[in-house]
């Protein structure tokens, strides 16, 4: 029964609503293969008892004949997430303890489509990070091994993108706000899709950057990332800035069918030193959708450069304001106190206990870029460059441009601990093909295309119009098909 | 532009996180490199540009001014490292 877990969303619900299989044991292999794969370090939170009650309540709707798409299937759930009763700690010192009164709205939709939760997954602390390395739970592991060494899942979503690249769990939710979906996902050979800002509920999900965060799936493939997104989808109330759009029916649109699409090709994104594999991984992905009907163009998009510096001005700065409210009052950590400390003392002990050196890092930048003085310098024109940058992608699909093919990332997964010397800013250029979409609030997926020579999968990004990502999952549904990437890692945990 | 361990004192006590005396030069220059990448944006000509607020030009949703929540006292507390008789419980603020 062990190879139930390796099924993709979509199988897994045809063999449930056929009775081929139940959900308790669907979730019975998941929580199995879980167990004896404790050396990935992906679920930090393991939550059987909830599962095989959620399991068991998923048969009995599937009996009655009431079962959405997620009815019975087993995900993983990010530690971002707030799940009620269920630890919920962003991989962080500074929450340990926290079990939420409340139920992220993700979450809470999840659940009333009937999923099952199976834990919650490592990442990096307050999802900042790119290698899951920042996590108090310690790193998360690449189920993709070609030598001695441990790779990086990447990050933050690592975690997320092990559980599922591992068959652990069907699916996983991920979060994204500079790339922490798309770059675990390429590093692991899945999929994952950031939808457009606005889509996804933020409700319930620790904040790192608000206005640049979104929730999004992680998957085996396409369809399983429509599936999901589905669910996930949809206007709250709870979350001002929330999008009150009908959600389209994302499986529906994946036709394969992209004959007429104009998918824009941008100069920019040719770096220097860009290693030959992605090159030719970029260049086989441009000849796959041309070859299935799609007029390929070239683009330009000439504020690309400044994305990573206008990122980490505004990342920071919201990050340090949001993190404001882990004073050790309300929830979490507090830090004991010596004879005569008073409040400010105790604000300053817990925070430095709390936080991992990342996080400190990127609060107290977001703090000088805020401060009097340097508001307008830094911060100000940060977000100018940004509207710059939002109007390059808003010129090119004034253009008629339908979706824009990238790499993912500037590399494979590396080992972990090997960027442990490298200056800060070296680990940032992870996300450099990423983070545009998250500064524009565009929908961008990431799809598994190829292998580099050493024997680890490749990414390409497809970045699609706001409130589109029925046509974007679309997109890549084409390019999944022509690439044909079918490997999996050998286990060896 | 470079930060001098003065600044990054500064800095450290505005965020309210406490930084040894020791740890102030390694961190200054953290905060240095990563300043001086943030610096690139200075080549950008921004005349006449707004800076951006919001992704999607959409009006903030706004619901009924009433009272929806509530009477959640001890929900509200459960996770308090220290909560007494009601309240969150903190080290003397004032004299």
């Amino acid at each position: 029964m062990s190879d139930l877990s390796k099924l993709t969303i979509a199988a897994a619900r045809d063999a449930l609503r056929k009775g081929d299989v139940t959900s308790a044991e669907l979730t019975a292999a998941c929580l199995t293969a879980i167990d004896a794969a404790d050396a990935l370090n992906a679920f930090v939170h393991k939550t059987p008892e909830v599962a095989k009650s959620q399991a068991d309540a998923a048969d009995q709707r599937l009996k009655a004949g009431d079962a959405p798409d997620l009815c019975g299937i087993p995900l993983g759930i990010k530690d971002l997430f707030c799940t009620k009763g269920v630890a919920s700690q962003a991989a962080s010192r500074i929450l340990e303890g926290f079990k939420p009164e409340y139920e992220s709205t993700v979450t809470t939709q999840l659940f009333d489509a009937g999923a099952v939760m199976l834990g919650k997954l490592n990442m990096d602390e307050f999802a900042m990070g790119s290698s899951n390395e920042t996590s108090v739970y310690g790193d998360a592991v690449n189920p993709w091994k070609i030598d001695d060494r441990r790779l990086t899942p990447g990050g933050s979503s690592g975690g997320s993108a092990a559980a599922v690249a591992a068959d652990l769990c069907l699916g996983a939710t991920g979060t994204d706000t500079g790339g922490s979906i798309r770059q675990p996902a390429a590093f692991t050979g899945i999929t994952g899709i950031k939808p457009t800002y606005g889509r996804v509920s933020r409700w319930g999900v620790v904040a790192f950057a608000s206005s640049l965060d979104q929730a999004g799936p992680m998957t085996k493939d396409v369809r399983d990332s429509a599936i999901m997104l589905q669910a996930m989808s949809g206007f709250d109330p709870k979350d001002s800035t929330s999008a009150n759009l009908p959600v389209p029916d994302f499986e529906a649109a994946l036709t394969g069918d992209i004959r007429g699409k104009v998918i824009g090709i941008p100069r920019e994104y040719r770096m220097d030193g860009m290693p030959s594999e992605i090159e030719k991984l970029w260049e086989d992905g441009t000849d796959m959708l041309r070859d299935a009907g799609a007029e390929v163009r070239d683009i330009t998009l000439p504020h690309t450069k400044y994305a990573l510096p206008a990122y980490y001005v505004i990342a920071p700065a919201e990050a340090s304001s949001n993190l404001a409210r882990y004073d050790g009052v309300r929830f979490g950590h507090r830090a004991k106190l010596a004879q005569g400390d008073g409040i400010t003392e105790m604000y300053e002990k817990t925070r430095a206990e709390g936080f991992g050196p990342e996080v400190q890092r990127r609060v107290m930048v977001g703090t000088y870029v805020l401060s009097a003085g340097f508001y307008d310098a830094y911060y100000n024109r940060a977000r100018k460059v940004r509207a710059l940058i939002k109007r390059d992608f808003d010129q090119v699909f004034a253009d008629g441009v339908d979706a824009i093919l990238t790499p993912a990332t500037p590399s494979a997964a590396f080992g972990l601990g090997e960027m442990k010397n490298a200056d800060p800013i070296q680990m940032y250029l992870n996300d450099v093909f990423t983070v545009t979409v998250n500064l524009a609030g565009l929908p961008g997926i990431s799809v598994p295309a190829g292998m580099d020579a050493k024997g680890l999968p490749l990414g390409l990004q497809l970045i699609g119009r706001p409130w589109e990502e029925a046509d974007l999952l679309n997109v890549a549904y084409a390019l999944e098909r022509s690439a044909g990437f079918v490997a999996k890692p050998d286990k060896w945990w | 532009m470079s930060i001098d361990t003065d600044t990054a004192r500064r800095v450290a006590k505005l965020a309210r996180i406490k930084v040894e005396d020791d740890a102030l030069p390694a961190l200054a220059q953290e905060f240095s490199a990563i300043l001086g990448f943030i610096e690139q944006l200075n080549e950008v000509d921004v005349d006449g540009i707004e800076p951006m607020t919001s992704v999607t030009p959409q009006r903030l949703y706004r619901r009924d001014d009433v009272v929806t929540d509530g009477s959640q006292q001890s929900k509200v507390l459960a996770n308090a490292p220290d909560a007494r008789e009601g309240f969150f419980a903190v080290p003397k603020v004032v004299e």
